[in-house]
């Protein structure tokens, strides 16, 4: 499959789509809009889904098969958030809270970009003979990357600014390591891996990612994702030209790296490109508030506006296709 | 009907700052609050509804040295730092005890 084909898979998802729908609703003062309970209960739905499916799947993996994707993993979550900030602090010249804050982003992950290239990167197997199936335990890569990335990034910030936020180190931490997310998707793997086949048969018509429900629901919560996004884009203004440029490009730089590292660490071509897409996105989730109460005076405009207006969009719409080449070209060329 | 003179506290902050303000005034003397989910304007440029989701408004009753202790901590340790307003107000209580 060629560039423009993948391209053409994705735009014409109804999960790349209804992302448009709200971006393009917003845009024209449409008075849609997806209620906060819907949305977070919906998103609730997502995560533990892909816990339990991926719980389920890694109950039947061996140890040997998933240590070295868990362990390039975590160094990736390593490697991205120090790149980020360097390349923030040194070409770009930004403060040092603001550049730990935005990398503090990137090294976090979007679960919707994750959910959306593992959708794309399955319609992509399925359309192709002989590509091989996606590894089962993607969610837990999911959990392990979610994070490193925000604790070194914000550590970099707190040892370099000297000025510390209100809360202390082991409060944040606790934080991150309990929030919603990391509870669903961490609690979904522990139950899944312990349910067996047999009891996950009596829930995977509700619970399966693969399953039309999964499918239709991801669609309405992107619709919301697009108008929030529309609601960003006028800030484009505010964050200035360097960091538009910079919100577009770091995420194929992680996504090379992830490539790389993904394939000595021994993953499938799909699996690499989803890794690919979880290291070229930025969290909105969990990221914000945690940088808000650690960096006080790094400036939410930009890193709000880098994360959820460039570089999601950016990655929903041409980035996860774009890995998929990447990704493949690598492979072709290291074998 | 027995009226005794208090003042309210009224903190209007981001809502990252709950926890925080919330156990801080329990340590500066307030023996209870209310947290309402809030929004609005206000004169800093930097929103402070940036952050997905409300801003909060926290109200505690208590007496007026306990409101100064709390007005001079909040000033001191967030009004840098984030978007927030801090104001005390008077106000008439039953049941002078319970603050």
């Amino acid at each position: 499959m060629a560039v423009s084909n993948a391209l053409v898979t994705n735009l014409v998802s109804p999960i790349t789509l209804s992302f448009c729908l709200g971006l393009f609703a917003k845009t024209i003062k449409s008075e849609l809009s997806v209620p906060k309970e819907v949305y977070m209960g919906i998103s609730l739905y997502l995560l533990y889904s892909l816990g339990l499916k991926g719980g389920v799947e890694l109950a039947e993996a061996d140890f040997s098969q998933i240590m070295f994707p868990a362990f390039a993993t975590i160094l990736l979550g390593c490697i991205t958030p120090i790149l980020t900030y360097i390349i923030l602090r040194n070409i770009g010249r930004l403060s040092v809270a603001d550049s730990a804050g935005i990398a503090a982003h990137y090294g976090s992950v979007s679960a919707v970009t994750f959910i959306a290239a593992q959708s794309f990167v399955s319609e992509v197997i399925s359309q192709t003979p002989g590509m091989k199936n996606l590894e089962g335990y993607m969610p837990t890569l999911l959990a392990l990357l979610e994070s490193p990335g925000i604790t070194i990034a914000l550590a970099i910030g707190v040892f370099n600014s000297k000025s510390n936020g209100e809360k202390s180190r082991a409060a944040l931490l606790h934080e991150v390591l309990t929030s919603r997310t990391m509870m669903l998707l961490v609690g979904g793997l522990i139950i899944g891996s312990l349910i067996g086949h047999k009891n996950w048969e009596m829930v995977s018509s509700f619970y399966d990612p693969k399953g039309g429900i999964f499918k239709g629901l991801l669609c309405i919560f992107l619709l919301e994702m697009g108008i929030v996004t529309a609601t960003r884009i006028k800030d484009f203004k505010k964050v200035g030209i360097f960091l538009v440029m910079f919100g577009l490009t770091i995420p194929i730089i992680n996504a090379g790296i992830a490539i790389i590292i993904g394939h000595y660490s021994g993953l499938s071509l799909g699996g690499c490109v989803v890794l690919a897409s979880m290291a070229a996105s930025a969290s909105y989730i969990a990221a914000p508030p945690a940088v808000r109460m650690t960096l006080p005076e790094a400036n939410p405009s930009y890193y709000l506006t880098l994360a959820l207006a460039i570089t999601f969009p950016f990655n929903i719409i041409i980035g996860i296709p774009f890995y998929m080449e990447m990704a493949k070209k690598y492979y072709e060329f290291s074998s | 009907m027995e009226l005794a003179k208090r003042k309210i506290v009224t903190i209007v902050a981001e809502s990252v700052l709950e926890n925080l303000i919330c156990e801080r005034i329990l340590e500066l003397g307030a023996t209870g609050y209310t947290v309402i989910e809030s929004r609005g304007h206000g004169s800093l440029g930097r929103n402070a509804g940036e952050i997905p989701g409300s801003n909060i408004r926290i109200e505690t009753i208590v007496k007026q040295e306990v409101a100064e202790v709390i007005l001079d901590a909040i000033s001191k340790e967030f009004f840098d730092k984030y978007s927030i307003i801090c104001f005390m107000s008077d106000t008439l209580v039953l049941r002078e005890a319970k603050y």
